[in-house]
């Protein structure tokens, strides 16, 4: 009995191990010297921004590229199974995938003239 | 099960002339948002105004010169454009339309319009009051507009549980967003618009919950395959059809405010800026009826004797409710809510008729509701003390006297909600009761009973406010309703003459909702 | 299993569509309706000329009324009937509702006494209000009420009637409240509303039950399917037509609204609150005839109420010193009389609207004359302040007097012929009833016959007892004019109509008729003893307001008077039941901060509003509690749901 699940299963356990190994390996064999920069949240020498003072929220300003990438993030995952069913719908397929990405593009060009890039 | 999976995809083909409307209204939305972007800040607003209106009066007029008379499953059949769908789509437009101009409504230049200058700036903060000093506007709430009536016009033609629940969204968000820019209050419009984004949340879970479920029962989403799977019984999982139908039934009921799920009405009603509370009114309600017709004629309609009852309790409680809670309401806006509740029940009542007068009596009431729903938020939008609305009713004592106009137009409308005899209320229960007394069995009897019953509370409630606006006498007070500019005065002008005429002579409007009342299955 | 009884409701009936002058019929309502709209648009440019034109409209619909009456008597009976068809209203796919006008001879009737009532008051009121500054208004006012009561009583269905309905109910609101300046005055229009709520909720249910029942709500359908519905559904419907009915005609237990309506203008009094609007009950009832002939327990809650009334609104009278109280009181007693004939069936419907039409000509003749006196004696209302005012006021005096004579049946005078014909009929049948219900009509006749002339004579005979600063003078020509005419008619319209048999015969195609049986005692005798009454009590309010001194400040009296100075503590009742809910709820709106109303105490309105409060507090504003209803609720279906299935 081979369902298709199965394939999917190893896919998980794979993951998975990927995971624990990559962790685990790193734990047994880096080299473990603290230092005040290493111990930063970013080790890239950006400066945390300080907790908001009114008890440990963000300001809502973090949310803003959150969320646009996650709709970056769909449009990806939306991708992968166009290109896969491309060569059975052709050019039908391919105007609408164009139109939607237009559309996402509109509410991009929206969120970037309207300064929802900046930070500041 | 065979992984089959790459056959599963193939192009659908697309009924551009059936869908033409609701994607004009689409394009004309993210139009919008580019204005948004690239327009500079002091145009915006009359260019948003004057492309919102172009793009739904093209809408309306595609509507009218191509598809009408051009049914069509389309889509890979998840959506149809049909009688009821094409009526309510015409509906929706001149909902949207007459809700636009409220949304535009700039008071001449005296008074700013209803919404916020700054959505994203804290109530009371610095930048809110530089952006007022600047005379930002929130332009964006034009093509919101647009986006929720897309959403509306294609919720109506949704012929799966996908597409339903696509569209419930669509036509929700921007419903959210424009809920919390209220200019005034911006904290009462702030909760009211979370309060609605989270039990609009909850209910569309329950919604999907019974997409699942019922998806597990008939194998597909497509109402024509529920409705076959249904007529041919036998199935494994005939447990969950039952379960399945009453959650997407949840789901679609929150929408139109049925008890028990009307709480938020109220509290969003009130805090939304006055013309969302009249476009949210008028176009959800018409969107989400337009819905429940489809789901439940075309697609559980062989199960009806299962899921009647649950549907006939829902819709005494709604009427009870809706009646029984605008008796103590001392604000304009929560009074308008209740009665929406109360209507939501009445229209329920027309949809338990289960005929092609069931569904006819339906459109026409909620063609009558719309219209004077639209142009009674736009008076209470007029009704103001010191620039703010005046939306308590005793501020609203004597207001016959100072503006007899305003006050005896909206008495009107009050009296098409009461149902009067010679406004648009009466024929419109006259329509909706109809079918349910001769075709709904006992139930429906008694339902009928129960609704006149509630109407007449409800009147009551009208009457009394129309006492309050001329008998009672009051100390002198800055309550007063603003000039209108030609945008409101069209949208009331409008909203009072359809009362009336559709109160007269509505033969030619009730032909057309009777010839549209045929589902395509 | 179905209660409808469509399929064997014919549309139409054996009415004739209108031919002819009738066709005009829809003049009738539109010439007043038109002259309210031009008033009430024309705004103070319409003052000059408004209340001119609107005198001018309402002679015009009369001169159509009787152009078409004309028209009807030249036709044989069976003929005479037509039916106007409008338009076509509500043409909802089966579900026909015409709008059309039912032009027949019980309608035809209203329409003559409403326009020539009506117009002659329009014309008194050109002298009452010459004054007002605000008479244009006043005017209009008047105009919408002629068009709104036509409406009532030429709908052909009771959808239209409903219409006419509300809109006099509109009218009698405006008119009592035009002074509202006087808080107490706009009270009394408050309470006029809130009493004629719960009298409208019962017709709006009874219409909805005829609609429910025979799928149609025009006359023709119902009389046609009224035969083969179910004697208690027929009940139901005459028992919630009949509320309706004790609301607008201020019957017994709704009758407390009329005695403060009288704080209206006086002529408002005469045409709305004495000769026409609150007839209205009464042409319900004989409207709905077929329904009643079916249900003879309606009939008897008819009759009931009618004798309660009758009596109560008698006792009442005797003790008000307000003189348009009293007259008030009289007016709920008359209309008692006419409720209880209508109770009667098909022996008393004629008499019922014979009484109705008589007594709107003398009891408008009186009003007006209570206004003549009012307006000679500088607004004063209180009849210890009178007192032989015949001398200064002749004319008043006289046709005051044809009137009195008139409301006592004495003959030849309007009244005798339709009243000794009610109590006549209130005698006929078997058991206990001809008893009971015969002797309050005529226990009724000796009680009202003392009022009237305790009324006439403390106002125009007896010592004079008005302070010196008070001139009192006749009336101009423009009020004096109307009362003559008036009391012409009530002095020579029931001899006219009446021994000829001339009214039943008329309404007898409408209604039907013929006298079964004769009544327990024997007419001679029982007219013989009615006179006897009637004179026994013009003789004790001789006694008492002629001939001793009557004290100008009311002595304590008996607890019997105290009792019915208080309108027998009904209106302390109706208080606590409607009325008082009715304030607090329209005043708390007013007044009450923005936590709103608290609660509503007593009654049937607090019992929706404490209702109403209570499940207002689930409304409390938090989210969580909301999301939680929600989950209970769909809990609760899918629970119930499992249960049964």
């Amino acid at each position: 009995m081979t369902s298709p699940y199965v394939a999917v299963l190893i896919m998980v356990a794979l993951g998975l191990a990927f995971a624990v190994v990559a962790v685990g390996l790193s734990a047994v064999i880096g080299p473990k010297t603290y230092n005040r920069a290493k111990l930063e949240a970013y080790e890239c020498g950006i400066q945390p921004t300080p907790r908001a003072a009114s008890g440990g929220r963000f300001p809502v300003k973090y949310y803003l590229p959150a969320m646009l990438f996650i709709i970056f993030d769909i449009e990806s995952v939306f991708l992968y199974p166009f290109a896969v069913a491309f060569n059975q719908m052709g050019l039908f397929a391919l105007i609408e995938m164009v139109l939607f990405i237009a559309t996402v593009f509109v509410a991009y060009a929206y969120v970037w003239r309207r300064g929802g890039l900046e930070w500041d | 099960m065979t992984a089959a999976v790459p056959s599963l995809f193939s192009a659908v083909s697309v009924d551009y002339r059936a869908l033409a409307p609701v994607l004009i209204v689409f394009v004309g939305a993210m139009v919008g948002v580019l204005v948004g972007a690239f327009v500079p800040r002091a145009r915006r607003h009359v260019i948003q105004l004057v492309l919102a209106l172009v793009t739904l009066v093209a809408a309306l007029l595609t509507l009218v010169l191509a598809t009408v008379g051009h049914s069509a499953k389309t889509v890979g059949g998840s959506v149809v454009v049909d009688g009821p769908a094409m009526y309510l789509e015409g509906l929706l437009l001149v909902i949207a339309i007459l809700a636009v101009l409220t949304f535009g409504e700039r008071w001449g230049g005296y008074e700013a319009d209803a919404f916020t200058p700054m959505g994203a700036a804290t109530p009371g903060s610095p930048q809110e009051a530089a952006a007022t000093r600047a005379g930002f506007t929130t332009s964006e709430v034009f093509p919101l507009a647009l986006l929720a009536t897309a959403g509306m016009m294609l919720f109506t033609s949704a012929n799966d549980l996908i597409t339903l629940f696509i569209s419930l969204e669509v036509l929700s968000l921007p419903l959210y967003i424009l809920t919390g820019l209220a200019r005034r209050r911006r904290l009462l419009s702030q909760e009211a618009s979370l309060k609605y984004f989270l039990l609009g949340a909850f209910s569309s879970a329950f919604l999907l919950f019974g997409s699942a479920l019922l998806y597990g029962y008939a194998g597909t989403v497509d109402y024509k395959g529920i409705a076959a799977a249904i007529v041919a019984g036998g199935s494994a999982y005939e447990p969950l059809l039952l379960p399945g139908i009453l959650l997407v039934l949840v789901g679609l009921l929150f929408k139109i405010g049925a008890a028990p799920f009307q709480m938020w009405t109220p509290d969003v009603y009130q805090g939304a800026p006055t013309p969302v509370t009249g476009f949210m009114a008028a176009g959800t309600k018409a969107a989400a009826f337009g819905a429940i017709l489809r789901f439940g004629y075309v697609g559980i309609e062989a199960a009806r004797w299962d899921w009647r009852w649950p549907v006939i309790v829902i819709a005494a409680l709604t009427m009870v409710v809706g009646a029984v809670l605008s008796v103590t309401q001392t604000d304009m806006k929560r009074l308008l809510a209740y009665s929406s509740i109360a209507h939501a029940g009445f229209l329920l009542v027309g949809v338990l008729g289960f005929s092609k007068a069931g569904i006819s009596g339906v459109l026409f009431y909620l063609t009558a509701y719309a219209l004077s729903t639209v142009a009674a938020f736009a008076i209470v939008g007029m009704v103001r003390e010191n620039g703010a609305e005046a939306s308590h009713l005793s501020q609203w004592a004597g207001l016959g006297k100072k503006h007899p106009v305003v006050a005896g137009t909206f008495a009107l409308l009050l009296l098409a909600f009461a149902g009067i005899p010679l406004t648009s209320g009466f024929t419109a229960k006259f329509a909706a009761f109809a079918p349910a007394v001769t075709s709904g069995g006992r139930a429906g009897i008694a339902l009928v009973v129960l609704a006149v019953l509630c109407s007449a509370v409800t009147a009551f409630v009208y009457i009394r406010v129309i006492v309050l606006m001329y008998f009672t006498e009051v100390a002198p007070s800055e309550v007063e309703a603003l000039m209108p500019s030609a945008l409101t005065t069209v949208v009331v002008t409008f909203g009072a003459a359809a009362t009336v005429i559709l109160g007269v002579y509505p033969g030619p409007v009730l032909d057309l909702a009777a010839n549209a009342a045929q589902f395509l299955r | 299993m179905h209660t409808v009884v469509t399929s064997l409701v014919a549309q139409g009936g054996s009415v004739a569509e209108a031919s002819g002058v009738t066709s005009l019929a829809w003049l009738l309502v539109a010439l007043p309706l038109l002259g309210a709209a031009v008033l009430l648009l024309g705004g103070r440019r319409a003052d000059r000329f408004g209340p001119l034109l609107a005198v001018g409209l309402s002679w015009a619909s009369f001169l159509v009324g009787l152009v078409i009456i004309v028209a009807m008597l030249g036709r044989s009976g069976a003929a005479r009937a037509e039916h106007l068809t409008l338009w076509s209203w509500i043409p909802a796919g089966g579900f026909q509702l015409p709008a059309g006008m039912l032009v027949d001879q019980l309608s035809m009737a209203f329409v003559m006494l409403v326009t020539f009532v009506g117009s002659l008051i329009h014309v008194y009121s050109l002298g009452y209000m010459s004054h007002d500054p605000d008479k244009r208004r006043f005017f209009a006012y008047l105009n919408f009420f002629v068009a709104a009561m036509l409406l009532l009583v030429l709908a052909d269905s009771y959808a239209l009637l409903f219409v006419g309905w509300e809109g006099v109910g509109l009218a009698s609101y405006l008119l009592i409240g035009f002074w509202n300046r006087n808080p107490a005055f706009a009270t009394a229009a408050n309470k006029a509303f809130v009493v004629n709520r719960i009298g409208d909720l019962g017709l709006t249910l009874g219409i909805a039950l005829i609609f429910a029942t025979f799928g149609r709500v025009d006359f023709a359908s119902v009389a046609a399917g009224a035969p083969h519905a179910s004697q208690g559904t027929l009940t139901a419907i005459g028992l919630l037509l009949l509320i309706g009915a004790c609301g607008k005609s201020a019957q017994f237990p709704l009758q407390s609204w009329l005695g403060d309506a009288m704080a209206g203008p006086t002529p408002v009094s005469a045409l709305i609150h004495a000769a026409t609007m609150v007839t209205a009950g009464v042409y319900l009832v004989v409207r709905s005839h077929p329904i009643f002939d079916a249900a003879p327990n309606a009939r008897l809650g008819v009759v009931v109420v009618g004798a309660i009334t009758l009596l109560f609104g008698a006792v009442v009278g005797c003790a008000k010193d307000d003189i348009k109280k009293a007259l008030a009181a009289s007016t709920m007693s008359q209309i008692g009389y006419m409720m209880l004939a209508a109770g009667l069936g098909p022996i008393g419907y004629a008499f019922a609207i014979f009484h109705l039409v008589n007594h709107g000509f003398y009891k408008a003749g009186m009003f007006l004359g209570a206004g003549s006196v009012m307006h000679g004696m500088d607004d004063q209302v209180n009849m210890r302040r009178f007192g032989n005012l015949s001398g200064a006021m002749k004319v008043t005096w006289v046709t005051f007097g044809v009137g009195w004579l008139a409301i006592l049946g004495v003959p030849p005078f309007s009244g005798f012929w339709s009243k000794d014909k009610i109590i006549e009929a209130a005698f006929i049948g078997d058991g206990w009833r001809p008893w009971v219900f015969g002797l309050a009509a005529l226990i009724g006749a000796g009680i009202t016959a003392f009022y009237m002339s305790r009324l006439f004579f403390m106002t125009f005979h007896g010592t004079k007892r008005w302070t010196d600063d008070v001139h009192p003078h006749e009336s101009p020509l423009t009020m004096t004019v109307p009362m003559v005419v008036l009391a012409v008619g009530s002095a020579f319209l029931g001899l006219i109509l009446g021994p000829t048999g001339g009214f039943t015969h008329w309404l007898e195609p409408v209604v039907g008729g013929g006298t079964e049986g004769d009544p327990v005692i024997a007419v001679p005798i029982l007219m013989v003893l009615t006179l006897l009454l009637v004179a026994a009590g013009v003789a004790y309010a001789w006694l008492l307001y002629w001939r001793d001194s009557v004290p100008e400040v009311a002595p304590q009296g008996s607890l019997v008077t105290q009792a019915a100075r208080q309108d027998l503590y009904q209106d302390a009742i109706n208080e606590g039941l409607f009325m008082r809910p009715g304030i607090h709820l329209t005043r708390s709106l007013v007044f009450a901060d923005s936590k709103g109303v608290d609660g509503a105490f007593g009654g049937l309105a607090a019992l929706v509003g404490g209702l109403s409060a209570r499940a207002r507090r689930l409304q409390n504003g938090y989210v969580r509690s909301y999301a939680l209803t929600m989950l209970l609720g769909v809990v609760a279906i899918l629970g119930a749901v499992w249960v049964i299935s």
